[in-house]
């Protein structure tokens, strides 16, 4: 039986820049608690993820602390019902909400808007 | 003014303990130190003398810490002993024709082991059990004898016979008196504690004197027994009590008691104002001469204390207790206070169970204050009845003596001992004292309690405040191995279930964290072997197991081929060599007999490997926690020493456990021989083989905190080996913490390597048969993760660096050459920007 939800596609999109949104992938390819990066027209990179109640997000890729492009490569968590990621390098974890870093109060990565389209 | 002298003679325990005080209280800055050793080595703990033979060296036993000679100015002079004091001169002579001025004399010169006056006792094969050098030379010749036999069956006897138990020996024990360890324990004690040794294979002779040593060449052959019998026997030790050591003392004219021991008074004065006893050696002014360590320390104290002029002198030394604990394998003795109820109107509340070997015997007044008592068999409670001596138990003693579950509510907890309870008898330490600390290695730093016999240590752990909470991470209370029980037995397959189930409360629904993902991802794999990137597993696992390779600063990945037992052909030593040319990948042997290729992006990561799969090349999970390597030396086959093929070994051994998962990486190695070019003692699992087969070593460790692994089992033949080692790691990755190596495991472990051995060599839990079958689990379903990966389009999806671009390169991963290879370019990563943008909008 064919329904309607399976004619569905569900897309990601970010916005880089106000006004400005940018496809990703579809929702599907998101592993429930893992990232992917994505590569921005003018060359930055974006973390994107899904957590287990389906939410995402979507934070800047580079790892502030060492400078790899690698932070969508880190597990996700919750601290206090909060989402983070965990830097795959030295493990500094960040607020995929706010950006903030919970191990070091100085820092901060971009956080950008996300949200799901679906086209039938 | 001149600087006085204060002259030791004698540097065992008591005479480094006395040393320590005079530093703590100054007095080293003011006054020369001299000291006499006559031993070929500074002071070490005669205490743990028998941990030796469990694999201490010398050096783990000295007492003396680096550098403390140095820093406080004190001359030592190791391999001198005085040889005469001229008190009127105030000068000791040393054997090497020193001589030395005084202001102060201490003499610490201990004790020497008696041998009773039998024909032969000087023959070859008979010995004391005294020193480091005793027992060197008792283990050298334990290699050529077969039989050996200990005459007296007291505490030093039984370990001294516990050791050439330990060494193989068929081993006696003669003891003149009707039972064992007659100064300890009352009848009713000899008589379970005569069960108990005779069940580890000890032959006990009580009731029965030696009358000879009998020999032939010069060397022993047996003993005449009063009884009329003789026992063949290679070598004799002698334990027959010890004696003070106070020629020294009488040769000068210092007052000596009747039977010996030199005379001092409440201050450890001796007939000599000017001259100090302490230790062994003296005859306390309650007319006693302490055979024990803990007197010893107080008498140093009080020494320390006068010659450093402190007001009041303290209280000096009136007096101590004499408890005991035996400190031989698998045996449960334990005496203290007035264990044989000497004192009038006393009672006995004994509980004695002849089947299991238990027995124990408390003695109170008639007004109920605990006095003493006698545990045999089962010594749990002992750290924590000695304290409570002298006062009125909080619980009946029938109480006290019951085992729990037979009609005994409560086990007494230290919450019950009074705040000035001496917990530490070794160093005299007090529970309030111990409450100060956080922790037990605080309390050893601070206190020293615990440092000594070690028979503290468990009501110490019970006194520290428990950490606050054992759980593994903020989602989950429980502990890594409570987590691989639970999974186990309810057979959860899933992270999500096993947290919204078994979580904290408050991270139930969560998303977990990063510390207990890979956990239970781990668990997970070693219980159900499956795929480990599948499904809702691939989120569990860190980043280098997600991508089953290792990442590096840059955000590039590096390979490592499985290359078992570090034997590679040529063919594929060049297949190694061609791939890293083609995709322009670094390379460099590892520490672990294989090779890694750095430098390779996410999305080369299929490509690089369907070329190694191809070559017939695996995983060689230098990314997980999990087996690395097993590395080999030559072996037999070329080494002109070898006595087994120790590759064929490394190599079959690998391929078993390869892809096992674990609480942290697996590594071993296998040498050929004694020589041990493989290194094996520093690893999880080490083999050396022997002519007769494999020696088999477990919890070794490199890395940061090396520990050399112990001797799990002799001459297996291959069959027992791998056996063993399945039940090992079962074991192991069962119950070990996350993150836990095996070295830190086992030394963790309640009941260290004797429980380990009865658990995997004895099976004293039945629990053998499960773990093989886990193990062979594991080895049936074993399959290559990379080739895995290959087979599935699906599975190879996340190997992009970009999802949004699976075509495109990821530009922040770039490299510079450096000697003829390339390295990291880590500038472009603290620019921060791969392209420049126009925008300039920062990240932060
Ligand atoms: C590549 C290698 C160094 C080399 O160039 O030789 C290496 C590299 C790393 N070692 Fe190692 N170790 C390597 C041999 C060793 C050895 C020597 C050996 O195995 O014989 C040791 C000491 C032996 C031991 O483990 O007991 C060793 C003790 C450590 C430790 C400390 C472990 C400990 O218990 O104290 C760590 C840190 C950890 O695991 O927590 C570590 C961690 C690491 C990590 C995983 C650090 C990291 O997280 O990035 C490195 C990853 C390498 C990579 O990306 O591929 N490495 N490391 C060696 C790989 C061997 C192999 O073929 O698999
Ligand atoms: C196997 C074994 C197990 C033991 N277990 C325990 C236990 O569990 N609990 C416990 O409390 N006690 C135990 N003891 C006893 C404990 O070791 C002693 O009580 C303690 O060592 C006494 O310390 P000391 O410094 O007085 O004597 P020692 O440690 O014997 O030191 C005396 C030192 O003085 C040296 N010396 C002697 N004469 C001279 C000289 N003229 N010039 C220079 N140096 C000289 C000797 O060579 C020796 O090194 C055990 C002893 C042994 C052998
Ligand atoms: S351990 Fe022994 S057999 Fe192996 S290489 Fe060294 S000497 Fe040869
Ligand atoms: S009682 Fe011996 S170390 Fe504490």
């Amino acid at each position: 039986m064919t329904t309607l939800t399976t004619l569905t596609t569900t897309t990601l999109e970010i916005s880089p820049d106000p006004g400005s949104w940018v496809t990703v992938c579809e929702e599907a390819r998101l592993t429930p608690g893992r990232g992917v990066a994505a590569l921005l027209p003018d060359g930055r990179q974006v973390a994107v993820f899904r957590d287990r109640s389906g939410r995402t997000y979507a934070i800047d890729n580079r790892d502030p602390f060492t400078g790899a492009q690698v932070l969508s490569r880190g597990l996700l968590g919750s601290a206090e019902g909060r989402p983070f990621v965990a830097s795959p390098l030295l493990k500094q974890r960040f607020d995929l909400e706010t950006g903030r870093c919970l191990d070091d109060d100085e820092v901060t990565v971009t956080v950008f808007p996300v949200r799901v389209t679906s086209h039938v | 003014m001149t600087t006085p002298t204060i002259v030791l003679v004698g540097h065992g325990m008591v005479g480094q303990r006395f040393l320590e005080s005079l530093a703590d209280r100054g007095v080293t800055e003011r006054a020369r130190i001299v000291v006499l050793c006559e031993e070929p080595r500074p002071a070490y703990d005669r205490v743990q003398l028998t941990s030796y033979f469990s694999g201490k060296t010398p050096d783990d036993l000295s007492m003396v810490e680096a550098g403390f000679m140095e820093k406080h100015g004190i001359e030592l002079y190791v391999g001198d002993a005085a040889e005469s004091v001229d008190r009127e001169a105030r000068t000791v002579t040393a054997r090497s024709g020193r001589v030395f001025a005084y202001d102060a004399l201490v003499l610490a010169t201990g004790s020497y082991p008696f041998v009773p006056p039998v024909p032969g006792k000087d023959a070859r094969g008979c010995f004391v059990y005294r020193t480091i050098e005793d027992l060197l030379a008792i283990e050298e010749y334990a290699k050529t004898a077969t039989t050996g036999a200990v005459v007296g069956g007291g505490l030093l006897g039984l370990e001294a016979a516990g050791a050439l138990k330990g060494l193989g020996l068929d081993t006696h024990v003669v003891e003149f008196a009707p039972r064992l360890m007659p100064v300890q324990v009352d009848e009713g004690g000899g008589a379970a504690l005569l069960r108990t040794i005779e069940r580890m294979g000890l032959t006990v002779h009580t009731g029965t004197g030696t009358q000879e040593v009998v020999t032939a060449d010069g060397s022993v052959t047996g003993m005449k027994l009063s009884d009329g019998s003789e026992l063949a026997t290679d070598m004799v030790v002698f334990s027959a009590g010890v004696r003070p050591r106070d020629q020294l003392a009488r040769d000068c004219g210092l007052t000596v008691g009747e039977r010996g021991g030199i005379a001092v008074d409440e201050q450890c004065r001796t007939s000599d104002p000017a001259v100090f006893a302490i230790g062994e050696c003296a005859l306390a002014s309650d007319g006693r001469v302490y055979g024990l360590v803990a007197p010893g320390y107080e008498m140093a104290q009080t020494v320390a204390a006068t010659l450093a002029e402190e007001a009041g002198e303290g209280d000096g030394f009136t007096g101590a207790d004499l408890s005991t604990k035996l400190k031989l394998l698998g045996v449960d003795v334990a005496s203290f206070g007035d264990a044989h109820g000497t004192a009038e109107g006393c009672l006995d509340v004994v509980y004695s169970d002849s089947r299991s070997g238990v027995y124990k015997k408390l003695v109170v007044s008639g007004d109920g204050v605990l006095l003493g008592g006698v545990l045999v068999g089962d010594a749990e409670q002992y750290g924590l009845l000695r304290p409570l001596t002298g006062t009125v138990p909080p619980v009946s003693p029938e109480q006290l003596v019951l085992p729990a579950g037979a009609g005994a509510p409560v086990a007494l907890g230290p919450s019950a001992l009074p705040d000035d309870a001496v917990i530490c008898s070794c160093h005299n330490v007090t529970k309030h004292a111990i409450g100060a600390c956080s922790s037990l290695a605080e309390v050893k730093k601070c206190t020293k309690a615990g440092t000594g016999c070690g028979s503290c240590v468990k009501v110490i752990e019970k006194l520290l405040p428990a950490p606050a909470d054992k759980g593994l991470c903020g989602c989950f209370s429980y502990t890594r191995s409570e987590l691989y029980e639970i999974a186990r037995a309810l057979r959860v397959t899933s992270f999500a279930a096993l947290l919204d189930s078994h979580g904290r409360e408050e991270a139930r629904g969560g998303e977990g964290c990063e510390v207990c993902k890979p956990t239970v991802g781990s668990i997970l794999a070693s219980l159900n072997n499956g795929y480990i990137l599948d499904g809702e597993q691939a989120s569990l696992q860190d980043t280098n197991d997600h991508f089953l390779a290792n990442m590096q600063r840059n955000g590039s990945y590096s390979v490592v081929p499985r290359i078992p037992g570090g034997e590679i052909t040529p063919d594929k030593l060049i297949v190694i060599g061609e791939v890293a040319r083609d995709f322009g990948l670094y390379t460099k042997i590892t520490g672990g007999q294989r090779i890694d290729l750095f430098g390779a992006r996410v999305d080369q990561l299929p490509s690089i490997w369907t070329r190694l799969v191809d070559a017939g090349f695996e995983s060689g999970h230098a990314y997980g926690k999990a087996l690395r390597t097993i590395k080999s030396c030559v072996g037999q086959t070329w080494c002109r020493y070898g006595v087994q093929d120790s590759v064929k070994m490394a190599i079959q051994l690998e391929l078993r456990y390869r892809g096992l998962r674990a609480p942290h990486k697996l590594k071993s190695a296998v040498s050929g021989c004694a020589r041990e070019c493989a290194e094996a003692q520093s690893k999880d699992f080490g083999i050396i083989a022997t002519a007769g087969g494999w020696n088999l070593y477990v919890g070794g460790n490199g890395g940061a905190t090396p520990r050399h692994a112990d001797l799990l089992a002799q001459d297996l033949s291959d069959a027992e080996l791998v056996r063993l080692i399945d039940r090992f790691l079962m074991f192991y990755i069962r119950t070990a913490d996350r993150l836990e190596r095996t070295s830190t495991w086992l030394e963790r472990l309640e009941g260290g390597l004797d429980h380990l051995k009865d658990v995997v060599v004895h099976d004293s839990l039945g629990l053998c048969d499960e773990l093989e079958a886990l193990m062979a689990a594991h080895v049936a379903d074993y399959q290559d993760e990379w080739a895995q990966t290959l087979d599935d389009p699906e599975r190879l999806r996340r190997f992009v660096s970009f999802v949004n671009a699976p075509e495109a390169p990821d530009p922040s991963v770039r490299f510079v050459p450096e000697r003829d290879q390339i390295k990291p370019d880590l500038t472009i990563l603290t620019l921060g920007r791969t392209n420049s943008t126009l925008e300039g909008a920062s990240s932060r």
